[in-house]
């Protein structure tokens, strides 16, 4: 050993300091106490400590989604590194970048059931893009440059690394690799010119085109591009969940999201449309519903950079694999103005027939709450919305209007998701106010990440839509089940005002339609601390349009008491008796 | 639904294989048989997978292979010309009278005999499945008593002409 050598736990601190990492979300333990030695005096990366592994992933999760950058979490090996799993598939699905460090016992008891053991290379294989275990403090810093590498490059993903106690006490010399060559890793980011040239013609001759835009969209950093085709094309633009943000939410070529709880005209559009280009999208089934059925009129053309994503649920026309900011940028040059006019009065008509809507009145509707967050922070805050009933009310009342400023749980799904992923957005993004929608069970998931942001003095505004409910499981028993609610009701909420205060934040709570402006105004100027609003809505209550699992079009729920056969026997004369 | 055998290179390192095999049984894509070795090169397995599927499934399968961060090449042989072999053990039950037979079937399928006793022979056979499974029906009705395959190992045929 050299006098120049370092340990591994010093490795890993220098090597994050060259992926110019500013936060890590973690939890110590015995496993990485010498990696937590390592970093005590650090001062170019700040550690935010959780109070849950599960709250740290979630972090890293809303701060890469946030930022753009890669997320970085730090565990303990067996339990710490077990309850990040969920978190890490939730990243996955959702293609988030981020490396998860996990200790792990000494390299001699691996496999002997140590203490606060788990083999978390063997749990995580199937929900990471890639996972590494150090098994020699030489191979340390490689293996950091190569899994930042791996995370942040093609279509983005966790990285696991698992680090054995002994090799991080081991010494070696630092080299930090300037690049790694993996030669199984080549993400394609050109499109075919030969495809671009094909979706040209096809998009050239379209009279009646739809932009399918999805998170791919977001992670390539391509709403410009998208605007650009989009105003050129004048193309109606519907959004997945993961895609809200991609495209103005206000403007009037946006439909909004599409999928089961999509907008009527979304799905109708998508429906008739003669030409459907998918972008960064991946025609998933809460977006297809009935596959077979999707779209059923068009020529499609799929724009993604992961070729497993191709023709997986739908087959298409024309698929270009590639980067959709680099496709977008080759393909809008060649495609022509079209002439729309017709099919955007007929998508202006079934706006005005059937636009989302709710009644308002002195018990408080959860649209209302999130229709007044948008007013009042003009589209414009990010919205980290948890699961369920809360999340779609956000997707169709919120109209985000730039990128990066929607994030949830798409892919995955994961209750409890919305408020630690805050937390994360709240420490890379500080220009503008970040709110967490939650419901009353979702919110109780995590919890006891209200000391971290108290901690922190995080200024988030934590709204709780509180039916008493889980309310989109409500929804499927009413809607699905005869109305037998069996185990959906939170009988024994607690007080979430005391709560908040409890945790050094702040409470409000109300059930009364007029006062939740005056709380939301009254939370905004709060910036020390974070702020709950227990809104108390009406307890029964449902998403609506819904188009049921694996249905059609032809089978929307719009909003009760609506006109809707009449409109519906307009749009789908064939399908409707 | 058709066989596939495909063939993929991939880093030989530990955990490789399991990333593989992993993948078929997350996704619920099959196997008939896999075998694996290492390679031309060292720091390279060759793992040859049978599997059925419509062509749908074995073009996800193919994708997916390609995703993981190890593998470095995968090619379905099953639309090119390949050269396939199995290797077989088979221990049959054989006495003094049908010892003579049973060494005349090895015989004829080009096999040997490799172990011998009063109550038992094993006989080792290569060759393609379906001559293989040929082989081991004609040794049933002598009451087999273990059987040993490696499943298939495959490569592209490089010669163009007429075999």
């Amino acid at each position: 050993m050299s006098t120049n050598d370092l340990t591994g736990s010093e490795i890993f601190v220098k090597s994050l300091i060259e992926e110019n990492v500013e936060y890590i979300f973690g939890y110590p333990g015995g496993a990485v106490i010498g990696v937590y030695d390592a970093m005590h005096d650090m001062s170019h990366i700040r550690h935010i400590l959780t109070r849950h592994e599960q709250g740290a992933v979630h972090a890293a999760e809303g701060y890469a989604k946030a930022t753009g950058k890669v997320g970085v979490v730090l565990v303990t090996s067996g339990p710490g590194a077990t309850n990040t799993v969920t978190g890490i598939a939730d990243a996955y699905m959702d293609s988030v970048p981020l490396v998860v460090f996990t200790g792990q016992v000494a390299t001699h008891l691996i496999g002997n059931d140590a203490f606060q053991e788990a083999d978390i290379i063997g749990i995580t294989r199937s929900i990471t893009k890639h996972n590494f275990l150090v098994k020699d403090v030489k191979q340390l810093a490689w293996t950091i440059k190569a899994a930042f590498h791996i995370a942040s490059t093609g279509r983005p993903g966790p990285v696991v690394v698992d680090m054995p106690k002994d090799v991080m006490a081991s010494n070696a010399p630092f080299l930090y690799p300037k690049e790694v060559k993996l030669r199984g890793y080549h993400p394609f980011y050109f499109g075919h010119m030969g495809q671009i040239n094909k979706a040209v013609e096809i998009i050239n001759s379209s009279r009646k085109p739809v932009l399918y835009v999805g998170g791919g969209v977001v992670t390539s950093n391509a709403s410009t591009e998208l605007f650009n085709l989009a105003k050129k094309l004048n193309a109606p633009v519907a959004m997945t969940l993961m895609g809200l943000g991609a495209f103005p939410g206000n403007d009037d070529l946006s439909m909004g999201m599409l999928g089961m709880h999509g907008t009527w005209y979304s799905n109708v559009a998508v429906d008739q449309c003669d030409c459907l280009v998918a972008i960064g999208a991946r025609f998933d089934d809460r977006v297809t519903g009935n596959p077979n059925m999707f779209s059923p009129n068009s020529k499609k053309v799929h724009i993604d950079i992961d070729p497993s994503a191709i023709s997986k649920n739908v087959k298409v026309d024309v698929p270009i694999v590639g980067d959709v900011r680099h496709v977008l940028e080759r393909l809008t040059p060649l495609v022509n103005a079209l002439d729309t006019k017709e099919w955007l009065e007929q998508i202006a008509e079934w706006k005005t027939e059937h636009p989302l809507r709710y009644e308002n009145g002195d018990e408080i509707r959860a649209q209302y709450v999130i229709e007044k967050i948008n007013e009042l922070t003009k589209g414009s805050a990010v919205v980290t919305a948890d699961v369920g009933q809360n999340q779609m009310w956000t997707a169709q009342f919120y109209r985000f209007m730039n990128p990066r400023s929607n994030i949830t749980s798409g892919g995955l799904g994961t209750m409890g998701f919305s408020f630690p992923a805050a937390i994360g957005a709240a420490f890379g993004v500080k220009d503008r106010p970040v709110f967490s929608v939650n419901g009353d069970g979702g919110i109780q998931m995590n919890i006891q990440e209200m000391a971290t942001a108290a901690a922190n003095k995080l200024p988030l505004k934590i709204v709780i839509l509180n039916n008493g409910y889980l309310g989109m499981v409500r929804q499927w028993q009413d809607l699905f089940y005869k109305k037998r609610y069996s185990h959906v009701t939170l009988g024994n909420n607690p007080d979430f005002v005391k709560l908040a205060e409890a945790f050094g934040g702040v409470g409000f709570a109300t059930d009364k339609t007029d006062e939740v402006v005056p709380i939301l105004k009254e939370a905004m100027k709060i910036h020390d601390k974070p702020v709950v609003m227990d809104f108390h809505t009406i307890q029964e209550d449902n998403v609506y349009p819904m188009i049921p699992s694996g249905g059609t079009v032809a089978q929307i729920l719009d909003y009760p008491k609506s006109v809707k056969e009449l409109k519906m026997a307009k749009a789908h004369p064939e399908t409707v008796k | 639904m058709k066989k596939h055998t495909i063939s993929i290179l991939v880093e030989n390192k530990f955990g490789a294989l399991n990333r593989i095999v992993g993948l078929f049984s997350a996704r619920g894509y099959n196997i008939d048989s896999i075998s694996v070795g290492t390679s031309e090169d060292d720091s390279v397995a060759r793992v040859t997978i049978v599997s059925k599927g419509d062509d749908d499934v074995i073009e996800q399968i193919i994708k997916q292979l390609n995703k993981l961060i190890d593998v470095t090449k995968v090619v379905d042989l099953t639309y090119d010309s390949f050269v396939e072999r199995e290797l077989v053990l088979v221990k049959v039950a054989a006495n003094r009278n049908s010892r003579p037979e049973l060494m005349q079937i090895s015989e004829i399928f080009r096999s040997k005999i490799i172990d011998i006793s009063q109550r038992s022979i094993t006989i080792e056979a290569t060759g393609s499945e379906q001559k293989v499974d040929a082989m081991i029906k004609m040794l049933e009705p002598f009451g087999i008593k273990e059987i040993a395959r490696t499943g298939r190992v495959a490569l592209k045929r490089e010669f163009e002409g007429e075999v």
